[in-house]
């Protein structure tokens, strides 16, 4: 079976989001970048089906050259072979979903997984938009998974609690923490992956469905108040709650 | 009026509406009533005898769309079924609350229908024919504002941030409920698992968090005897996730759950970057923390410096009493 992974290359979440002077866009002047944290469960979970049912897995990865270096620790850590999809743009979700559909056709993927959503732009929307352009059916914010054969049986996280979910490959799974355990790259995995090819092509499609006008930063709070650390400063914190914020 | 609609996915669970879904249709009656449009409910699975809260929005049509195979979620028959009705009643704006469901559902909808969609949105603002949209991104470390460019847009909308306008029921509305037979089950909710008689962070109006501030796992039942007090739910840092005190299921943070509850209480919890950008919309905030330099005291409407294990207690002490 042929086994995908999508990765998103992002800025690592203890990093500050500082924004360019005139707003149009964000500055990543000096911010270390990762393999966006929900793409390292649904890379686990490609490797664990690999080792469990055989086949060959795939990194597949849209954007500026950087982000060869999440696909490269993709590659020390066990997956098989990585393509880079080039673009300079920032695309929108459908964009970036219409590229990697190309990709998935091509590489005739039967199983595909991505975290359940990049935590940059945090749209979330790329595995069921890659659904219904692929006819696969896809399971978000999966928490556990079974592959017996062609039939799937996925638990997905809700509000207060979990639905199963059943379905049959060819499939697409969007990862939520608590998968798995991703596993770290072996030091001969690192050796190994430094040797391998990055398969390069070009994004086609680069027209997006929204206009991004602006970025804002927040609103900052003004400091709040801070109150006596004894029984006084508790029954003042309880009397402000209900007077002053009156959501007590 | 215009032969174009406006349409919102309402969502049911266990017959129950879920108010996020109301909170969407309040946007999509007053955006359709403003640009003379009919205003459409569109209701998949479960069982109703009225609609009363539904149409207190004062939306002017509600489809229900019905059959036992459709109470619990299936993503392939409900973007089957709503998109043909989006279709067919020529939908030009379409609008989800942000929910588990509406996530999943959303994105579907708009490959089905060519329509640019906005996901998560706290803010829509119209001019005429064209809406500015804004959203979190970062998990809230900073917002963008756009426009959707296709003709028909769909927003989804994050809940707990716009109101339920109740105005009361339209005097032309028109309610039709549909058998739907041949349903798409190709991707089916089979069960429904509970978390036992918990309250999910996301859903929750109050939460109460522990951080490595409370020492261990085992001083926990502090952070819980509080939040039962206030109907609270329990969140949690990532540190403490990560050392296994807590399910994941309760982070709260950039890599876990954003939040925005009207009342938010930090305990034990220093404030690092990725867990302030998923709480510090909340409405309120208290921190309780011994350092006085952490940085959770920079996002507090009230902080308390001090001894957690002795204020915690008091504090829920004191609550019951102004309770009762």
């Amino acid at each position: 079976m042929n086994i995908g992974v999508c990765i998103s290359h992002v800025p690592d979440t203890a990093s500050k989001i500082k924004l360019s002077e005139d707003h149009s866009g964000i500055d990543y002047t000096g911010v270390p970048f990762i393999i966006n944290p929900y793409d390292e469960f649904a890379m686990e979970e490609a490797l664990k089906t690999k080792e469990k049912s055989g086949g060959t897995t795939y990194a597949l990865s849209l954007g500026k050259d950087t982000v060869k270096e999440s696909l490269r620790k993709a590659l020390a850590t066990g997956i098989d072979e990585a393509v880079h999809i080039k673009t300079e743009l920032e695309l929108d979700s459908f964009s970036v979903a219409k590229n990697l559909a190309e990709e998935i056709k091509a590489l005739n993927l039967e199983l595909l997984f991505l975290g359940k959503q990049s935590v940059d732009f945090d749209s979330g929307s790329v595995g069921q938009m890659l659904s219904e352009l692929l006819g696969m059916n896809c399971i978000t914010n999966c928490v556990s998974l079974e592959i017996n054969g062609t039939e799937i049986k996925a638990e997905r996280e809700i509000e207060g609690g979990r639905e199963v979910v059943v379905t049959a490959l060819p499939a697409i799974i969007t990862a939520q923490k608590g998968l798995n355990e991703p596993r770290y790259a072996s030091l001969k995995g690192i050796m190994a992956a430094k040797k391998k090819t990055i398969a390069e092509k070009e994004a086609v499609f680069t027209d997006s469905r929204i206009n991004v006008l602006k970025y804002l930063s927040p609103q900052g709070k003004s400091s709040g108040k801070i109150l006596g650390s004894d029984a006084g400063g508790v029954k003042e914190l309880v009397r402000l709650l209900k007077e002053e914020a009156k959501v007590l | 009026m215009s032969t174009e609609t406006v349409i919102a996915f309402i969502e049911q669970r266990e017959n129950e509406i879920k108010k996020a879904s109301l909170e969407a249709l309040s946007v999509c009656v007053k955006l359709a009533d403003k640009s003379n449009k009919k205003s459409i409910a569109v209701l998949v699975g479960g069982t109703f005898d009225s609609y009363d809260k539904i149409s207190a929005t004062g939306v002017r049509k509600i489809i229900h769309v019905t059959s036992p195979e459709l109470n619990l979620y299936s993503a392939s028959a409900y973007a089957e079924i709503f998109a043909n009705i989006c279709k067919e009643e020529t939908a030009t704006l379409v609008f989800f609350a942000n929910t588990l469901l509406g996530k999943d559902l959303a994105p579907r909808i708009s490959v089905r229908l060519e329509a640019g969609i906005g996901m998560d949105c706290v803010d829509l603002t119209s001019e005429g024919q064209e809406f500015i949209a804004t959203r979190p991104i970062f998990a809230g470390k900073a917002l963008q504002q756009f426009q959707v460019l296709t003709k028909i847009k769909i927003f989804s909308l994050r809940p707990n941030v716009f109101p339920v306008v109740t105005p009361g029921s339209s005097p032309d509305l028109e309610t039709v409920r549909k058998d739907s037979a041949n349903n798409n089950l190709a991707i089916k909710v089979s069960e429904l698992k509970k978390a036992s008689g918990k309250m999910d962070v996301s859903e929750a109006d109050i939460i109460v968090s522990g951080g490595r501030g409370m020492k261990g796992p085992e001083h926990f039942p502090l952070i819980e005897t509080l939040a039962d007090t206030l109907g609270a739910a329990v969140g949690a840092s990532r540190a403490v996730v990560d050392a296994g005190w807590r399910p994941h299921g309760e982070q709260v943070g950039q890599t876990g759950k954003t939040v925005s509850p009207t009342l938010y209480f930090a305990c034990g919890i220093s404030g690092a970057i990725q867990h302030l950008a998923g709480m510090s919309s909340s409405k309120f905030i208290v921190a309780i923390n011994k350092d006085k330099d952490a940085p959770i005291f920079s996002v507090a409407d009230y902080g308390i410096v001090g001894d957690l294990f002795e204020i915690l207690p008091l504090l829920t002490e004191e609550i019951k009493r102004v309770k009762s």
